[in-house]
């Protein structure tokens, strides 16, 4: 198994505790970072290190950053991004519960390098329970002087809050975010200005997902290129993946990126294959936002080379052969699934997610889903599939943020790679209708 | 002439008043609203599971809002209850990844169980809730349903549900939440 | 300044404004249409996405088109920006698409709709909708409520603009309405039937794009079409006392804020002129209002020529005497 930079001590008794993390190696990064270096040292090891945001946009983090407006006399903030519901994506509440101090560690770190005094953590408001455990880790931190004022006497101040939402999906998206930090609805801003010239409280701010804050520890302590020798390309270093769904062995694994699709589906490493003994029908890689692949073509790309977990190889093809790697939400669905009942599912989540704030989303997510539970339900016509894939592309692109295009990519994928099974709902409706039917036929290679 | 049987007016406890006096300094001193989130999840706990207007009121006058600026709010989150509800809501996720392992027959096998429906009635008994919800980002444990602040895992079997319905008809009251633990010492 | 192409023609505005309101300067029907957008009301626009247009040039400096349509009404002007609206198909696709989106849900009841004939949704649907529709789903419907007893919201026809909701907050004060709930389901409501009662609050009603705020004292009683707006004004102490009174026969039916070109209220008018006048007598009257002549209103309109000139020089000597004698009561020099 390959290297773990932010796992490898998760399993240890008490690693949520300051003392027991402390023991393997805590907050060095924190030390190394305050004592020996300046704010701008570290972003450049960040940048070095080609660390790409791992909450589903892989934009270069150290980029992001040296974006952030610096004006005199204004505060600056870090909120970390702790509002996971991607569907397929579970590492984030995973990381926190176990490794509190991973994250307040690398929260730290990073407010430093960003010049912010006071950072949040955003964390939905279902993993309430995750909330005080980070809550519980904070006050540890300040009691051993790595929050607060003068951080081990370096004359850094920083105090960090962790902050609930209230069931919202859209939140995940970064000005929603902020809204919510504000205590309003989750409506997305219209950009620009961008939150790093006008974020929270219409101050510069920096938003970064957990993992990507967590990666910050390990590019302080051993340098940005070591981290960056891991990985293969633009992908660099290591990467959580959710893997759910018909597997053997779902769950969380921290991987190289670089490792083939077909090796981390079915090694027993890894997810150990495919449930029951069945054969794999499709897969969608990078959380439910990303196009839905059929078996043939997630293992393997379009020229016929193997598909690897990465950036790159993920998307090779581009929506027409490939997907994304996302948020590394890895679904896998076996032999027995139908593709139309789980594109209704996806689509009934958008549309219930959806602000209501721009018009092509907030009447389109529920056209979309109405006509999906319709063929699903034995009541569609055949030109309901081309419609379906009209009306995605009328959201795509069009909308202020970008819950249009996650809630348009799945269907417009669906319908691409498995128009026979959507006809086959049309043509044998009453048997497709029934619970538990499955399609006999194949996916559409392109 | 004042009525004289109105319902009391809805007060937070001792212990939430400091809760949410230690949340407010998490924000700039203008910025009172930002608590507003962590506020309607304590009353939500405070008054039986739900947010009526007069709680939302109540929140309102606490932080120094509008009260539509928290009705806005209060509405737009689907964790706050906006009607009554029984003595424990399980929400249960039915979204791709849940659907794939269940949920479907998960909901189904509960309402049967506890004689609630989903999105409707509480059980004859008052204990259970049922309530639908998107994502709870636990795919991996799949079929998953939340009560509170706890996860329940792995609902695919009889016997892991059968445990989770146990341990919450057993339960006297609900978890005694941190800060009501601080004010307790 | 900042130089701007807009669909080839040269506009040169003041640094930050939007492109929007750089086209305005033109004029026309090259100026993008605007749903939830209002220039009076702070933080409006960017919602409906009625007004995307494609900036193929961002600036001078950075001369890349910008990968995304952008929305007209906020995003401001670059010198250099070249922009195409009506000039680009993707542009007219879209809006298309739009229309049909703001369409799917909406009862298309104009035929009953007291906003038939000055509504910005018909007109937008109109210019750039198609006439046949795609959506055979049940359509979304709320209960209509009473805000009171001079508002009326029905909730079936919002298009979700929240230009209300921003009136409420910058020009009525207190605000008691809001959006409730999220997505398609999203609301305008008050929650607890709270009463709107602000001096301000009829101004809700004039922003409104669609039928959605009606007056109360005026539903049912007449198309708008039937009848013919008046300038007026009156001293008030709460406002401007500059309205507009629609008169049927002798009777006031109704009294709004004036508007201009684009239906923006130019000054914001207070409950009493709007609702509690409702007699010439209140009044002083100036003359009929300008109404244009696309519009469904001028149909029965009388407005006041206005003389040009240069023609009046042409005519015969006879006409000339008689508009001498018999001058129409203002020119519109």
């Amino acid at each position: 198994m390959g290297r773990k930079l932010l796992t490898e001590h998760i399993n240890v008794e008490g690693i949520d505790t300051f003392e027991v993390y402390r023991k393997h190696g805590g907050y060095r990064s924190v030390e190394k970072a305050l004592k020996t270096m300046t704010p701008d040292e570290v972003v450049e090891e960040v940048k070095k290190s080609g660390l790409r945001g791992r909450g589903g946009a892989g934009f270069p983090t150290g980029m992001k950053w040296s974006f952030l407006a610096k004006p005199e006399g204004i505060p600056r903030h870090l909120v970390c991004n702790a509002d996971e519901s991607e569907p397929g994506t579970f590492k984030d509440r995973h990381l926190m519960s176990k490794l509190p101090h991973l994250l307040i560690e690398g929260m730290i770190t990073s407010s430093y390098a960003l010049g912010a005094n006071t950072s949040y953590i955003y964390i939905r408001g279902e993993l309430l329970y995750v909330l005080r455990i980070l809550e519980k880790a904070i006050s540890e931190a300040y009691a051993n002087g790595f929050l607060g004022k003068n951080i081990l006497g370096s004359g850094y101040d920083l105090d960090l809050h962790v902050h609930p939402g209230g069931g919202a999906y859209i939140c995940g998206e970064e000005t929603a975010l902020l809204e919510s930090l504000e205590g309003k609805r989750g409506n997305p801003r219209n950009k620009p200005p961008f939150p790093a010239v006008q974020g929270l409280y219409a101050r510069p701010t920096v938003v970064n997902n957990v993992e990507s804050i967590a990666a910050v520890v390990p590019i302080i302590n051993d340098g940005g290129d070591e981290y960056a020798k891991l990985g293969v390309g633009k992908s660099t270093g290591t990467k959580l993946f959710s893997a759910c769904g018909h597997l053997n062995k779902p769950g969380i694994y921290e991987i190289e990126l670089g490792v083939p699709v077909e090796e981390f589906i079915y090694s027993d490493e890894y997810c150990g294959g495919i449930w029951k003994g069945r054969e794999l029908k499709a897969v969608v890689a990078g959380g439910s936002s990303v196009p839905i692949l059929p078996k043939e073509l997630i293992l393997k790309t379009a020229a016929g080379e193997n598909r690897l977990m990465t950036y790159e190889s993920l998307s090779d093809g581009g929506f027409v052969t490939g997907t994304m790697l996302g948020s590394g939400g890895f679904i896998a669905m076996d032999e027995t699934t139908c593709i139309v009942r789980n594109t209704w599912s996806f689509s009934r989540f958008y549309h219930h997610e959806s602000c209501g704030q721009c018009s092509p989303c907030r009447e389109g997510t529920g056209w979309m889903e109405k006509v999906l539970h319709r063929l699903e339900h034995g009541h569609g016509h055949m030109e309901d599939i081309d419609l379906l894939v009209s009306v995605a592309k009328q959201i795509e692109g069009n909308t202020i943020c970008p819950l249009g295009e996650a809630a348009a990519w799945p269907v417009a994928a669906a319908v691409r790679h498995f128009r026979d099974e959507f006809e086959w709902h049309v043509t044998h409706a009453k048997e497709a209708a029934r619970p538990g039917a499955v399609y006999p036929g194949k996916a559409v290679l392109a | 002439m004042e009525p004289t049987n109105a319902p009391a007016k809805p007060q937070f406890s001792a212990a939430a008043q400091d809760e949410i006096k230690r949340i407010i300094t998490h924000y700039p001193e203008d910025r009172k609203k930002s608590a507003l989130l962590p506020v309607l999840h304590i009353a939500q706990a405070e008054f039986g599971g739900w947010v009526s207007p007069e709680v939302q009121t109540l929140v309102a006058e606490t932080l120094d809002l509008k009260p539509i600026e928290v009705y806005e709010v209060a509405t737009f989150y689907t964790m706050f209850n906006l009607k009554p509800v029984g003595k424990h809501v399980l929400e249960i996720c039915r979204t791709g990844p849940c659907m794939l392992r269940g949920s479907d027959e998960l909901t189904a096998h509960l309402e049967r169980l506890t004689g609630a429906k989903v999105g409707g009635e509480t059980s004859p008994d008052g204990l259970f809730t049922l309530k639908e919800v998107e994502c709870l980002a636990a795919c991996g444990f799949a079929p998953i349903v939340q009560v509170r602040e706890k996860y329940y895992e792995q609902l695919d079997t009889p016997e892991n549900v059968d445990a989770m319905l146990t341990e919450l008809r057993n339960m006297v009251h609900r978890p005694i939440l941190p800060w009501e633990a601080l004010a307790q010492n | 300044m900042a130089k701007i192409t807009f669909d080839g023609i040269e506009i040169e505005v003041p640094d930050g404004t939007t492109i929007m309101n750089a086209a305005r300067t033109v004029g026309g029907s090259i100026v993008p249409p605007a749903m939830c957008y209002y220039t009076p009301l702070k933080g409006s626009g960017g919602k409906c996405r009625a007004c995307l247009v494609k900036v193929t040039a961002g600036s001078t400096k950075d001369p890349r088109p910008m990968p995304k349509l952008v929305p007209s009404c906020i995003t401001s002007v670059q010198d250099g920006m070249v922009v195409e609206n009506t000039v680009n198909q993707q542009v007219l696709d879209v809006r298309k698409g739009i229309v049909e989106m703001l369409l799917i849900n909406h009862p298309l009841d104009c035929p009953v709709c007291d906003q038939a004939g000055e509504c910005d949704l018909q007109n937008f649907a109109f210019e750039h909708g198609v006439s046949t529709t795609r959506y055979t789903e049940e359509r979304r419907t709320f209960d209509k409520i009473d805000i009171g007893p001079l508002i009326q919201l029905h909730m079936t026809r919002c298009i979700l603009c929240y230009r209300c909701v921003y009136t409420a907050n910058q020009v009525a004060g207190d605000r008691v309405h809001g959006v409730l709930g999220r997505g398609d389901a999203a609301e305008i409501g008050t929650y607890i039937e709270n009463i709107i009662d602000q001096d301000f609050s009829g101004n809700v009603i004039d922003v409104c794009p669609v039928g959605a705020l009606t007056d109360k004292t005026w539903r049912f009683k007449s198309r708008v079409w039937f009848t013919k707006p008046v300038n007026a004004h009156r001293d008030c102490p709460k406002c401007s006392g500059n309205v507009l009174l629609w008169y049927k026969g002798k009777d006031v039916l109704r009294i709004t804020a004036r508007k201009d070109e684009y239906g923006e209220v130019k000054e914001w008018i207070c409950n009493e002129c709007r609702f509690e006048k409702k007699e010439t007598s209140d009044w002083t009257i100036e003359g009929p209002a300008h109404i244009d002549r696309s519009s469904v209103i001028s149909a029965n309109h009388y407005e006041l020529p206005v003389l040009n000139h240069s023609v009046v020089a042409d005519l015969p000597e006879s006409t000339q005497r008689e508009l001498e004698k018999n001058p129409p009561l203002k020119l519109g020099s």
